[in-house]
């Protein structure tokens, strides 16, 4: 089983690749929808690409005003 | 007519199938302006009839297949009548908008929904009016709709529930959440699961597989699979136009139309 920091790892390098930034220029903490200057369809595109990448099934509601990679991490490590 | 290009759709028959394409900015949000052309679609045919096999119904807005109803015209519609206006007002969109959906469920051809994105609220219910769903893995399928204090109104509750089990209707209407589409086809919603950007390409070959088949025994076997559930419908129509009268929804859409957050799409 993935530690949170494993898990918090996966997520920052996924979420990096998917908006083409280079590997490491996100941090746990960073608000991903300042950083990536995100909306909610490209949000939901993301979740669905950590779905699909940890296998788990993640309510939106359960993400609604997360907006840290940090907590998110969280979240999936809770269903994991 | 063989070929359309309007304004929020387009379609094309080739090879014993017609491909009816959405295409209408942002998301395919289903208003009068793409209502009307879906009411062309479905005048089409009787004349399509003879030669069609199969219809492949995508979308080619990045977002997704649709976003649903078109909220914004919805709200400005709404806003502009009386209360006691607002409810007529949105019975005329529903009986139109049904009597659509019915024409391609019951479509003399077999209808496939390729998806990919979103595909949430009348979009969704666009969706479950065809007899197959094919999805790519991106996908996502929500009825959002009680956050905004209604129910889905182009058909939703009762085809989810003559497809899958109460349930699976249950959960998502009670909760507004998106459903992936590895979910979707574990619960039964998908005919088959497509890599990324790989729906449309899927739908065709299922199609190339449909046409071999003998025209009236597959006609039969639709007649005889998916009846309509017709009294079911209208009890929807009648139950949205109370729920929309009340000045909380307009209240609801009004939130929603004002919101310029990063979020609206999201269950609140």
């Amino acid at each position: 089983m993935r530690t949170l920091a494993e898990t918090t790892q996966e997520v920052l390098s996924l979420a990096a690749k998917h908006f083409q930034l280079p590997a490491g220029s996100l941090a746990p903490e960073d608000d991903f929808f300042k950083k990536l200057g995100i909306d909610s369809l490209q949000t939901l595109e993301m979740l669905s690409r950590l779905e699909n990448h940890f296998g788990i099934e993640l309510p939106d509601y359960e993400v609604q005003g997360v907006s840290d990679f940090k907590t998110l991490a969280e979240r999936i490590q809770s269903r994991l | 007519m063989k070929s359309f290009k309007g304004q929020t759709l387009a379609w094309e028959f080739r090879d014993a199938s017609i491909e009816l394409t959405l295409d209408h900015a942002p998301a395919n949000e289903i208003g009068t302006a793409m209502l009307a052309e879906l009411e062309k679609f479905v005048a089409a045919f009787p004349a399509l009839q003879a030669e069609t096999a199969v219809c492949i119904i995508s979308s080619v807005r990045k977002p997704g297949f649709s976003a649903g109803a078109d909220l914004r015209e919805l709200y400005r519609g709404a806003a502009a009548l009386s209360e006691k206006e607002r409810a007529s007002g949105v019975r005329v969109f529903l009986e139109r908008i049904h009597a659509v959906l019915n024409a391609i469920d019951a479509a003399p051809f077999v209808t496939i929904a390729a998806v990919h994105g979103v595909c949430f609220g009348g979009g969704f219910e666009l969706a479950l009016a065809c007899d197959m769903i094919i999805a790519d893995k991106m996908a996502r399928f929500a009825f959002p709709e009680l956050r905004l204090g209604l129910i889905p109104g182009f058909g939703g509750i009762p085809r989810l529930k003559r497809d899958l089990g109460n349930a699976v209707v249950r959960d998502l209407l009670f909760t507004g959440r998106t459903m992936n589409a590895a979910r979707a086809h574990a619960v039964g919603l998908l005919a088959q699961l497509a890599g990324e950007g790989e729906a449309l390409r899927i739908a065709r070959s299922t199609a190339a597989q449909i046409v071999k088949f003998d025209a009236a025994a597959r006609m039969a076997a639709k007649q005889f699979i998916k009846l309509i559930p017709r009294e079911e419908l209208q009890r929807e129509i009648n139950l949205f136009c109370e729920l929309f009268a009340r000045p909380a929804v307009m209240a609801a859409l009004k939130k929603f139309v004002e919101d310029t957050g990063p979020m609206p799409y999201l269950p609140k």
